[in-house]
Parts: structure tokens; sequence; C-alpha cells
């Protein structure tokens, strides 16, 4: 019996080995009112100042409130911590807190929480990815200097008046700038984040409806409803189950076989079968995301007087109804601007603000380009990074419509760059010899900032280069204008230019898509295509 | 055989130097900024994108960063993510959940595999030998994630028997489908093996002394064809389980298993050379390890080898 002794002894130790490594897990809690949505692993670790992308957006939009948050609907800023933030110059501001915040460790929040989280965030040694939005306080130089070490702890710009009060001095005016707050950057922070960090991001604490429960990294996050929240939005379900994906199909199907309830989004590939799957299960709207083709104005080939012909010539001849049509399967909106439906008319969307110039008209395109004196050196070459969101088959449908409609060959070709690393870096080292691809989604639903980074003078995010006085003055002074209508006009006078001079040629809106299970509802997503958490209903 | 093994651990230093090096190299030559890249299309702050280069040693010449990245990982200290976490931790949380998979993947192997090819053997040149032929023939010529795709269609969307993705590794009932996938090929190869051996065998003097000896049947099978075949094929899965680890990035990354595979994918996306080059390491030493452990196997199972 030796041979069956040794086959006994080996089942056992393989089964001794799968059950040693399976420890550790099982008895999952799954109560009643529980969402499970799809998640992808954040980039940095959860901390405010410190999380620029949606993932890590989408737990901080349930652990804190901030002074402001945006109406999901309308995407005004409306006040949530804040009791009234009051100017008389637009650079001064003094900010008074409501009663009755507290943190869900206990701790009260208090102007400190704001203003030691705000210092925190700025300061060059805590290496926050947010700092910039801190940039327009007094003082943040000093703390955050271009190069070299900081010359100071905190910003002069920040002053606790008391518990309840505390005063922002501005660089310069920026009437807006309380609309601004809404972004997640500006959340407070509770004592314990700074007492003990390391514990803090192991399990983040936070003013809003939820806290954490577990953190698994890289796998999953629990959060579970704050029975103690005192806000205005307390959430309508028992928790929500973050499930890391790598691939959004994966979760799609996922969300079809009832493993998970609410996927935010919807993968390209399942975009044709997404209506007979989910009926009306399925969310398709604007998001503040707009695609542009930019132009290297710092090319005298691209950017010399005259050129504007060209460039315009260039956005009459792409075709968007039709490439919206067949690659997005309507998960894009032809641009007729250059910000987003998500603003709303009061925000300052304005349809169909970029005229003529962006509606196809091959014979127009055609006369165009050639009173400009036709294309430099008899072509253009399109350049975007290719290794995420359908990039490569847009590009060669724009090129495809060009060439249609010039008819003189192909005239237009496609630069695929491998990675988004080496675009970027193609794009910010300012190498580009033609036009390339810009996404850009905005941090809080405000016509300024689809504008004044883009393409006012040194704006940070102007890789084109672009430079026009009268657009630069339009903007200073619609940051002056107290009057949110006044301002909302200045800056949409400042588009016209952008009209007149196409350095950047609108291709459409972005939308936002998500996809639910039958036990879920009330889904519905934020202008930053973030699942509003709170709100969904679990039956 | 103690100067055998101690010979080859040596001569494990230059081959680790050397596979580390050039990782190191080739995923400095990447192209682009990878922490410019972590602000998406939203401009990178310069004076930032300056102290996260400071920190990551990226500012330094590479045989300088390469010389550091060496004087750590001796310490034990394999480096931080571009997140500001340690490689270590990173990978202590993939690796169990590789092992699991991995552990699984090489059951189902070793049971499927060598019962389809004992069968083979035994009957072979019939109908069943036939069969299993152009089963695994079949098997070895498609594509894992064609594999992949379609066992997820088949046992999980249609017929619901399994579960068709992974949420959480622990459970294994999840990590079923991912094993089964990542073992058809092996298995495939392994039945291969096993039934050639098998038929070999069954024609070896020993076999034909047993059966003069008036052992049953079962005995002679189940002991003494079974442990003579089985010694070609314990190596072929030896090899089989560092593959397993390094290899299962398109398995990983289509059933959303968070393991090493998918760890290092992404790694890759981002550029995020010590995670990279950390993974790299520890894989590099378990297949040598294991490369080291088959080759003494091969001395105890047959005593016929001897090394010196």
């Amino acid at each position: 019996m030796r041979g069956a002794t040794h086959a006994k002894w080996a089942v056992c130790a393989v089964s001794v080995a799968l059950a040693a490594t399976a420890c550790g897990g099982g008895g999952s809690d799954d109560g009643a009112g529980i969402v499970r949505s799809s998640w992808g692993d954040p980039q940095n670790p959860i901390e405010p100042a410190n999380t620029n992308e949606v993932q890590g957006g989408k737990v901080l939009d349930m652990l804190f409130r901030g002074l402001k948050r945006y109406d999901p609907k309308t995407g005004e800023a409306q006040d949530m911590v804040a009791e009234k933030i009051a100017t008389t110059d637009q650079q001064n501001f003094t900010v008074t807190l409501k009663d009755g915040w507290t943190f869900s460790n206990g701790e009260k929040v208090t102007a400190k929480s704001f203003v030691d989280a705000w210092n925190y965030g700025a300061h060059i040694d805590s290496k926050q990815n947010n700092s910039p939005f801190f940039a327009n306080i007094e003082g943040y130089e000093d703390v955050h200097p271009e190069s070299g070490n900081a010359k100071a702890k905190t910003m002069s710009g920040l002053v606790v008046k008391d518990a309840k009060t505390f005063t922002v001095k501005l660089n310069e005016k920026f009437s807006s700038w309380p609309e601004t707050l809404g972004y997640q950057a500006f959340s407070p922070l509770p004592e314990s984040f700074f007492k003990d960090h390391e514990a803090w991001l192991e399990k983040p604490v936070g003013n809003g409806p939820y806290t954490v429960d577990s953190y698994t990294k890289g796998a999953s996050m629990k959060l579970r409803a704050w029975d103690a929240y005192k806000g205005p939005d307390k959430a309508k379900n028992g928790g929500v189950d973050l499930v890391v994906y790598t691939d959004n199909n994966t979760a799609y199907t996922d969300l079809l076989a009832g493993n998970l309830d609410l996927v935010d989004d919807v993968p390209a590939k399942q975009l044709k079968n997404v209506k007979a799957d989910l009926a009306d299960r399925y969310i398709n709207q604007p998001a503040l995301i707009i695609q542009t083709v930019v132009f290297p104005m710092y090319d005298p080939r691209w950017g010399k007087p005259g050129m504007e012909k060209v460039r315009t010539g260039l956005s009459k001849a792409i075709n968007r109804d039709e490439i919206t049509k067949q690659i997005f399967e309507e998960t894009r909106t032809p641009a007729t601007d250059w910000t987003s439906p998500a603003l709303h008319e009061k925000g300052g969307y304005k349809a169909g603000l970029c005229g003529d110039a962006c509606e196809y008209d091959p014979e127009q395109a055609k006369k165009l380009i050639e009173e400009g004196g036709g294309l430099p050196g008899g072509k253009v070459q399109l350049t975007s990074n290719v290794d995420t969101g359908s990039h490569r088959e847009w590009m060669d449908a724009v090129c495809n419509s060009i060439n249609n409609a010039l008819g003189k060959g192909s005239v237009c070709t496609v630069n695929p760059v491998g990675t988004f690393a080496d675009f970027k870096n193609q794009q910010s080292n300012f190498k580009m010899t033609g036009p390339f691809r810009s996404g850009w989604q905005a941090d809080y639903p405000l016509i300024q900032n689809f504008l004044q980074p883009l393409y006012a003078t040194g704006g940070s995010s102007n890789y084109g280069k672009f430079e026009n006085k009268d657009f630069d003055r339009l903007v200073r002074e619609a940051n002056q204008e107290s009057d949110q209508a006044a301002a909302v006009a200045k800056f949409q006078d400042a588009e016209k230019i952008l009209a007149d001079q196409m350095p950047a040629i609108p291709l459409w809106y972005q939308n936002g898509s998500a996809g639910y299970s039958e036990l879920v509802s009330g889904v519905q997503l934020n202008q930053f295509s973030v699942p509003v958490y709170d709100q969904i209903k679990v039956d | 055989m103690g100067r055998y093994a101690a010979r080859r651990l040596l001569q494990m230093i230059p081959i680790f130097v050397g596979t580390t090096l050039l990782i190191f190299l080739m995923v400095h030559i990447l192209p682009g900024d990878p922490i410019r890249a972590m602000w998406g299309d939203k401009a990178a702050d310069p004076a930032q994108v300056a102290a996260l280069r400071h920190e990551f040693g990226l500012d330094q010449p590479v045989w300088k960063q390469y010389i550091d990245y060496m004087l750590n990982l001796f310490q034990g200290d394999f480096g931080k993510t571009f997140g500001g976490r340690q490689v270590i931790d990173v990978m202590t949380e993939a690796f169990p959940v590789t092992l699991r998979l991995t552990l699984l993947a090489i059951t189902i192997e070793i049971i499927v595999g060598i019962g389809l090819g004992a069968w083979a053997g035994l009957k072979a040149g019939k109908a069943a030998d036939s069969g299993v032929l152009i089963f695994t023939l079949l098997v070895i010529s498609i594509p894992v994630f064609v594999l992949g795709y379609l066992a997820r269609f088949v046992l999980a969307d249609e017929l619901g028997w399994l579960p068709p993705n992974v949420q959480d590794s622990t459970n294994l009932a999840e990590l079923f489908l991912p094993a089964f996938v990542l073992a058809m090929l092996s298995m495939a190869y392994v039945a291969r093996l096993t039934r050639t051996t098998f038929a070999e065998n069954l024609r070896a003097d020993y076999m034909r002394t047993a059966l003069a000896k008036g052992l049953p049947r079962r005995r002679i099978v189940g002991v003494h064809l079974l442990r003579n075949s089985l010694i070609p094929v314990i190596t072929f899965i030896g090899t089989d389980v560092g593959g397993f680890i390094g290899g299962a990035v398109i398995t990983e990354g289509i059933f959303n298993v968070q393991g090493i595979g998918n760890l290092l994918f992404r790694a890759i996306q981002t550029s995020e050379g010590s995670t990279i080059v950390g993974v790299v390491t520890v894989l590099v030493l378990v297949i040598l390890v294991i490369n080291l452990v088959i080759d003494l196997l091969y001395a105890v199972l047959d005593p016929r080898i001897r090394y010196a």
C-alpha cells in the first residue's frame, strides 16, 4: 500500500497548501442596502489635496463635504459647510462656517480644520498633486516656490479669526473664487490627519455621509453610511462596496452576471449592446469634458498671421456628426463652443458660439485653406497617445474626413504615440510640429476653468502657446466682475476670439456613462461623471 | 551533490545581476516622463515634478540609480511606488493571490493532465488515444485569451456554472475559472508527455518482470508504471510553476485577478520602474530556485543520475 499512502500524502499537501493560502478570507457581510460598485485602484493615497483623478475622487466625494458642493443636476455651487463667503473687493474673502458639522471621529469642523488642510495641501514638502489649486492665495510662493526650499510654513493669506470664521486674501481679484471651493482639494481635515498620517491613510476619516469600514489596497474598499451624519444629504443606502477592476469590460460582464450593481464607465466595445443589455438602466449624459485639437502656435508654420484661415478650414473639414455617431455611438456630442453643456446656459455654455467655423462644409473648408496659403508643406499630421480612449479610431476618422473634403489624396496623416507619458512629454516640452489632441476635464463647473488655463498667455495648460492680448484682457476683466452674469458675458466675448483665431478646434463634448442593476434605483452622475452615491436606493 | 548545489547557487549571482540590470535599463529607455503623466491632461506643477523626481532618484545618472537600487535591495528595501507606497507592501498583497491561482492551476493540471495522458497511454492506438490527441492539439493551438473569453462565455455567462470574474481572491470558487484557463495549455502538454512515457514504459523490461511475478494489473500500473513514467512529467510541472507565477498577465487581466501579473501590467503602463524591477527581481529569484530544485529532484527520483 505504499503507493496509496504516497498519493494520500500528496493530496493532503495540496489541500493544505490551498487552504493555507486561502486563509484570511471569507465571511462577507452582505447586509441589506449595500451598493456594489466598480472602482479603479487610485493612483495616489486617498487624501483631498493629493487626489486628481476620478477613482480617488469617488471616495472623497463620499467621505468629505467642503465649504461648497456642486449640485449634481445644475452644477450650481451651493453652501455646504459654509454659512456665507463674503467679499467687497473680489480679493479679500471672509468665510463663515455653519454650526454642527463634525468629523466622524467626533472632532468639530472649525475654521482651523480648513486653514490647516489648505496650508498642508499647498506646502511643497507635503508633495500634494493638487497644490496649484491654492496658487491664487497670497503667500503661496513662500510655501511652494518654483525651485528651492519653502520660506514659510503657512500662507500669509489665510487667517483664522475664531472657531467659525477665517479670512482669505488672494493674489489678485477673482470674483468666482468661492465657486471653485466645491473642488475636493479644498476639503477640511481633522487633527488626526496631522497627528498620525500613516494611520489616517490606512483608514481615512472625513466629515461626509460615509465612513470607511475597511480598505484592502488594490482590491476593495467598504464604505458604510454614517448614522450620526447631520448634513442635508444623508445616505439613502446602507453603504457602498467599491471593487477594483483593471478592465472596465470585466466590470461590465460582472454587472450583467449580477455580481455588481453599478458600473460607472461603460466600455466602448459594449456600447452597441448596452441598450439591449440594460434597457433604461443606462445613463449617458454630458460631463465637464471637451476634446479639442490644438495647434502649436509656437511653430510659425501654424501660428503666423493668416494661418487662422487654414485652421478654421480644417475645423470645417471635420464631419463631427458622422464621427460621433459611427465611432462613439453618441457618447460624444459635436462641439459648437469651447466649454461644455454640463455648465448649462447660466454657467456660460452657449451652443453655436463657434458659429460657422465649427460647421461641416467641405467646399468652404477647401476654399479657406487655399485662401490661407494651403497646409504648411501641403500636409497635416495629427498626434495623440493611442493607449487609451479609442484615440486611434477617431483620429483616423478625422483624417479621412479632412482628406475627403480637400480631395488631394492623403494629406492628413495620423501620428500615434505609444504611451500617454511620452505624448505628455512632447506636449509639455512644446515639441509638436502639427495639431495634437487635447482633452480637458474641468475641475469646477465654471466657464473660467475652460478658458483661462487653456488659452490665456502663460496658462498652466496652454500647450499650444496661444497668445492674444484681447483675450487676456477680457479674462482679467471677467475675473474682476462681481456680477456673475456680467462675468460670464465677458468670458463669452473672450471665447469669440477663439472662434476667430481657432487656436484649438473643438471636436466634441464627452459624456459620462454608467449602467446599473435592477437592484438599485435613483442612480445619477454628477458633472464630473462620478455617481452620486448617497442618492442611490437599494430595492 | 552539495558541491553541485553550491556551484549552481554561485552561478545565480551573475544571472541575477544581469537580468535586473537589463530590466532596469529597459525601464529607463521607455519614452516619456512617468512623473508628469501623473497629472493626466492637466499641467504638472514644475516644483512638484522636480521634488518627486528627486525623491525617486530619477534626477541621477542611470548607473547611480542602479547601484543605489541594488544597495537598498540588499537591505530589503524595494523602494516606493509613485503613489508613495512601499513596493514590498504592494508585492506582499499580490503574491499570495497569484500563488493561490498557481496552486489551483497546478492541481487541475496534475489531475486532468496525468489522468488523460495515462488513459491515452494505456489505450495507445485505440480511439481513446486519438480522441485525447485531437483534444490536446486543439487546446494547444488556441491562444490563451481566446480560451479565456470562450470559457467565460460558455461556463459563466451561458451555463452559469461558475462566477465570471474574481472579486475576492480568497474565494476558491471564483478562482476556479481563471485557474482552469491558466492550466489548460500546460495540461495538454502534460497529457501528451504522460501518454508518450506511459506507452513507452509499457514495453519496458521491468513491466514484463512485474507481470511474470503475477502482480495484479492495478499494482503494475499504479505503482511500477506510474512512478517511472512521472519523472519527466514532474520536471515539466516544476518549470511550469515559475511560468505560472510570472506569466499569468493575460489570464489575470481577463478575470480581474489582482495578482502579480496585473500588478506588473499596470506598472509597465505607468512606467513605474520601482515596481517593475521589484517584481521581476523576485520572479527571477523564484525561477532560479525552482530550476535548481527541479535539477536536484531529478537525482532523487532517478538514482542513475549523479551530480558531481
